[in-house]
């Protein structure tokens, strides 16, 4: 089993999803966003940053970097990809994922650690049970997930909402419980399949109880069961 | 072909435009033995500068302590280095950007970030983390709120997309700082010792590299005319002066410099800060006891028909120097190419000691290259001790009326924590990644921040930690610049102490008013004898720094406000400690004494509106006494919470632990002083520890051994803060109090109009 976390310029996530792959028992590999070999990697992680500089709009020039078509080919063979906040972003703007990522409201870079219930979806990623809340740290400026109404309805009806956000209970506040004001306080989504997943939080950074917790860690454990399965 | 000189006519003319005092002129003259050049003239000038030279300050800063086992580099390069232990290293300094934030407060913060993290990369470490402390006016005026916010988001926009955490720092508000705010931006950096990197150019033939952004005119003589000069209604007009930030240039220089590090490709790596190429340039040669030759029309430019002098003193950001052998240029370029950052020779290193410049053919400029960085005349500046001062410390505060009643103290208490010097700080911290490299351990909002030592990329780690903090207040320092500095030190020693930390070293940036004045002066050199007496009572060395003069609007200076960044180390980093109340029925032990002190204090300018009386007391014996115990105490693993009182007394440091953990206490109150006084009175000296009720004796035992005051003052639990017979609050009212404050004053407040800007 062995992870591959995509480095594009501008990434700074990179080395912390890296940890965290390692911190779990499971293999980890940089691949250089101008390469284009994938071969070797069980599972692609698009980590988070300012991959060029967020310049444009984020992730709308990294997904023309060379990786990105071997990383579509990739999710075209149905194997686990992971997007994690500008990974997310990148991953809209090449249109393996529905709907795109605005400014938040207040129109302020957000850190902190937020409540999410893992939802019933038919992406295999997240080693929980639907319903579950988990405590994630977000980091964005641009997480105020948006799509069009039907898009939205197509989401729920093939249940690809993989994560909203809510309060600590597990309950959605009345006005929304999205700290940047997504679109039905939808905190990760995956592709038709449900192989391709997006989210704005950090699992990576709560894997390890020193730095602040362990509730990232179903995020990577299932990918690598699969993977496991797979190849049994 | 022969230098073009300025004309003896307007030569000194210029001279003095651009800064220089005309006997500097006259000693460029001297050193030349002829009439400089207009390229010449200016690179003197931003050289010679105050915020270059240090001209004003050098001498008072060889007070303080340089050196000592850890250091592996003090003072005069880039950054200074000490050992962690284990083959680590932390590379750290602090530097203001005082001026330009308080013209253009989004991208003066957001390049003062950016100057301070290329000091440390630098020298061979990656950046980690980042500090800063801020100091604005007060927050109802819709101009100190539109710097604050700029600042913090500058801050954030060029941190966060760099991925170095923002984990901590401090801001106060104040009067004093309406025209002059301070952006003062530390920034720290791990390295492996054998990765050390200094900026000496050396090998003659060697070829000089600029990686990087291009050229402009941007920043043109930042140096000279921002930092050095006071404020006055032409301010705006400075505008253009300021350099704009490009985080994501930033964020591949980092990645290219520290890959060309690691493939050993390169002889010297210097950063353009202040006054650009030449200060880079010139601190390298002399360092090196070379000499270099720079062909300015090889430098790649952004902006058409550039002059020489334009060229060598603009502080265009993101560019890096590097000297490269002949024999490694094709593989070192290639790693630029790699992350796709521009690299250009554009001259050479020679054996003539002088650094010249041309412009294609022409020579413009030839002076001996050591005398750039070196001559600059250093004065004795003339003190005075200020005229408010015996007036000022002759107040006595406990002759005013004070708050007696429960009730009129508890509405104190939660007045006190609603305080913009006091309340919470999430509001900014919320903005700023301050997580990003996965090791902060101790988040902000505590006493200081902790970060486990490692390299997380590589899977390399380590068990030790650092603990870092900033602080200073400049209220005391006012009432008091010797006491104050040594507050601040004492105050960034206890956080460090209270987070497991053992104060190691110490970053600082000095910030005054305008030096040629005796008065202030006289507050720096005070300022300076006090920090330095403390570093020497503690053994810890000042290994880096930055002195930022000129700091006065409309002639009115600011308090003098030397900010203390001071690294603690942890030999395990599992031993860190946080100020929340953990446990429902631990002990509560308060090490120290409370004195009728409340000069200076927050409780002071809060319930009279009064800035005086003498500020506490600080005694740095019983001061290292304490931090040894808290350390020792932490280490021993029974310590559950430690906060050190500050601002606001032993009430406001109870109040945020209670806050902190979500749960209350309830206090003994000691009845011997007044009651304002026991609860507000800022003395020094003091944490407010907690532990297992069994453990008591234990402490008990160990303060003796240390000769600390302990006392155990109240049990933790409950949903109150209740301090027998004087203040009853629930934890609801003191959050309500403490938390929303900074977000309702910055946004609670009607929108800013433009013109409101401009005002005062």
């Amino acid at each position: 089993m062995r992870f591959g976390v995509v480095i594009f310029p501008g990434s700074n996530c990179e080395q912390d999803v890296i940890h965290a792959v390692n911190h779990l028992g499971h293999e980890a590999g940089y691949i250089w966003h101008g390469d284009t070999d994938l071969s070797g990697f069980d599972a692609i992680v698009l980590p988070g940053g300012f991959a060029y500089g967020d310049y444009i709009r984020c992730g709308a020039v990294a997904r023309f970097s060379p990786v990105m078509a071997e990383v579509v080919r990739f999710a075209e063979a149905g194997k686990p990809i992971i997007g994690i906040c500008n990974g997310f972003q990148i991953l809209a703007e090449a249109h393996l994922l529905p709907g795109a990522l605005l400014r938040n409201v207040g129109l302020k870079f957000l850190c902190k650690t937020v409540s999410l219930r893992a939802e019933e979806s038919i992406c295999d990623w997240l080693d929980v049970p639907a319903g579950t809340v988990l405590r994630v740290p977000i980091n964005h400026n641009e997480g105020n997930y948006i799509c069009d109404a039907e898009t939205l309805e197509r989401l729920k009806a093939n249940s690809q909402i993989v994560l909203r956000y809510c309060e600590s209970d597990g309950s959605t506040a009345p006005g929304g419980s999205a700290p940047n004001g997504a679109l039905d306080d939808i905190a990760g989504i995956c592709n038709e399949r449900g192989n391709v997943f997006g989210l704005m939080p950090h699992p990576e950074r709560v894997v390890d109880p020193l730095s602040g917790g362990t509730d990232g860690a179903v995020f990577f454990t299932a990918i690598a069961k699969h993977v496991a399965e797979v190849a049994s | 072909m022969t230098l073009e000189t300025l004309s003896p006519e307007l030569a000194p003319k210029l001279a003095v435009e651009l800064g220089l005092k005309h006997d500097e002129y006259e000693k460029v003259v001297e050193i030349l033995g002829r009439i400089p050049s207009v390229t010449e003239l200016y690179m003197y000038s931003l050289m010679w500068s105050e915020h270059c030279s240090y001209k004003h300050s050098r001498k008072a800063l060889r007070m303080f302590p340089t050196s000592g086992d850890a250091v592996l580099q003090g003072p005069g390069e880039n950054a200074g280095v000490i050992r962690v232990g284990d083959g680590w290293a932390v590379a750290f300094k602090m530097e203001s950007h005082n001026h330009p934030s308080a013209i253009e407060p989004y991208q003066g913060a957001a390049t003062g970030v950016g100057g301070i993290i290329r000091d440390i990369f630098t020298m061979g470490a990656r950046p980690i983390a980042s500090l800063d402390s801020l100091r604005f006016g007060t927050l109802d005026k819709p101009r100190q709120r539109y710097l604050f916010e700029g600042a913090v988001a500058g801050i954030g926009g060029y941190g966060n997309c760099l991925g170095v955490p923002t984990v901590g720092g401090e801001v106060y508000f104040d009067e004093a700082y309406e025209g002059n705010c301070l952006i003062n931006a530390m920034s720290i950096g791990l390295m492996r010792e054998e990765n050390l990197t200094r900026a000496v150019g050396s090998g003659p033939g060697n070829l000089v590299l600029l990686i990087g952004s291009t050229t402009g005119r941007d920043g043109i003589g930042g140096a000279s005319t921002l930092a050095s000069q006071e404020f006055d209604e032409k301010a705006e007009d400075k505008r253009p002066s300021v350099q704009v930030g490009d985080p994501f240039e930033e964020k591949l220089l980092i990645e290219a410099c520290l890959e060309l590090l690691a493939n050993g490709l390169l002889v010297a790596l210097g950063d353009c800060g202040a006054a650009g190429l030449t200060s880079s340039i010139s601190e390298m040669a002399s360092r090196g006891g070379v000499g270099v030759d720079i062909d300015a029309a090889a430098v790649p430019q952004r902006e058409d028909a550039m002059k020489a002098f334009e060229i060598m003193v603009s502080e265009s950001q993101e560019r890096m120097v590097a000297v490269v052998t002949p024999e490694d240029l094709e593989a070192a370029q290639a790693v630029c190419a790699k992350w796709g950052l521009r690299s250009t020779v554009i001259g050479r290193i020679t054996d003539t000691g002088r650094f010249v410049v041309r412009m294609g053919e022409e020579v413009v400029a030839d002076m001996p290259a050591a005398t750039l960085a070196h001559d600059a005349p250093l004065y004795d500046p003339a003190m005075e001790r200020p005229a408010y001062l015996d007036e000022a410390q002759a107040f006595d505060p406990m002759a005013l009326g004070h708050p007696t009643t429960p009730e009129a103290l508890s509405a104190m208490l939660l007045e006190l924590l609603a305080s913009p010097n006091i309340c919470s700080r999430r509001w900014i911290w919320e903005q700023y990644d301050h997580q990003v490299m996965v090791n902060t351990v101790v988040l902000p909002g505590s006493d200081a921040a902790v970060l486990r030592v490692g390299d997380t990329g590589r899977g390399e780690m380590s068990e030790r930690g650092i603990a870092v903090s900033s602080d200073c207040n400049g209220r005391y320092c006012y009432l008091d610049p010797y006491t104050g500095a040594q507050i601040a030190f004492a105050e960034a020693a206890r956080n460090v102490a209270c987070s497991g930390g053992r104060a190691a070293a110490i970053t600082d940036c000095l910030n005054f008013g305008n030096p040629e004045k005796p008065e202030v002066f006289w507050t720096f050199y005070e300022s300076v004898r006090g920090l330095a007496d403390a570093c020497t009572a503690f053994g810890v060395p000042v290994i880096s720094g930055n002195v930022s003069f000129y700091n006065e609007s409309f002639g009115q200076p600011i308090y003098p406000t030397p900010t203390v960044g001071l690294v603690g180390l942890l030999d395990r980093v599992e031993d860190h400690c946080t100020m929340a109340f953990k446990q429902q029925g631990d002990a509560i032990v308060l090490l120290g004494r409370t004195k009728a002190e409340l000069g200076g204090s927050e409780y002071l300018k809060v319930a009279h509106g009064l800035v005086a009386g003498k500020p506490p007391k600080v005694d740095l014996v019983d001061e290292r006494l304490l931090t040894d115990l808290v350390v020792t105490a932490i280490r021993t693993g029974i310590v559950r919470s430690a906060h050190d009182c500050s601002e606001g007394g032993l009430a406001v440091a109870l109040a945020e632990c209670c806050i902190a953990g979500g749960i209350g206490a309830k206090v003994d109150a000691e009845g011997k002083l007044p009651p304002a006084a026991e609860l507000f009175s800022e003395s020094q000296g003091r944490v407010v520890l907690t532990v297992a009720a069994e453990h008591y004796d234990a402490l008990k035992t160990l303060s003796a051994t240390h000769a600390t005051p302990c006392t155990r003052i109240g049990t933790v639990g409950g949903d109150r803060l209740a301090i027998s017979g004087l203040a009853d609050v629930s934890l609801a009212d003191m959050r309500a109090a403490y938390e929303p404050t900074l977000e309702r004053l910055v946004h609670g407040a009607d929108t800013l109009q433009s013109e409101e800007l401009t005002e005062g």
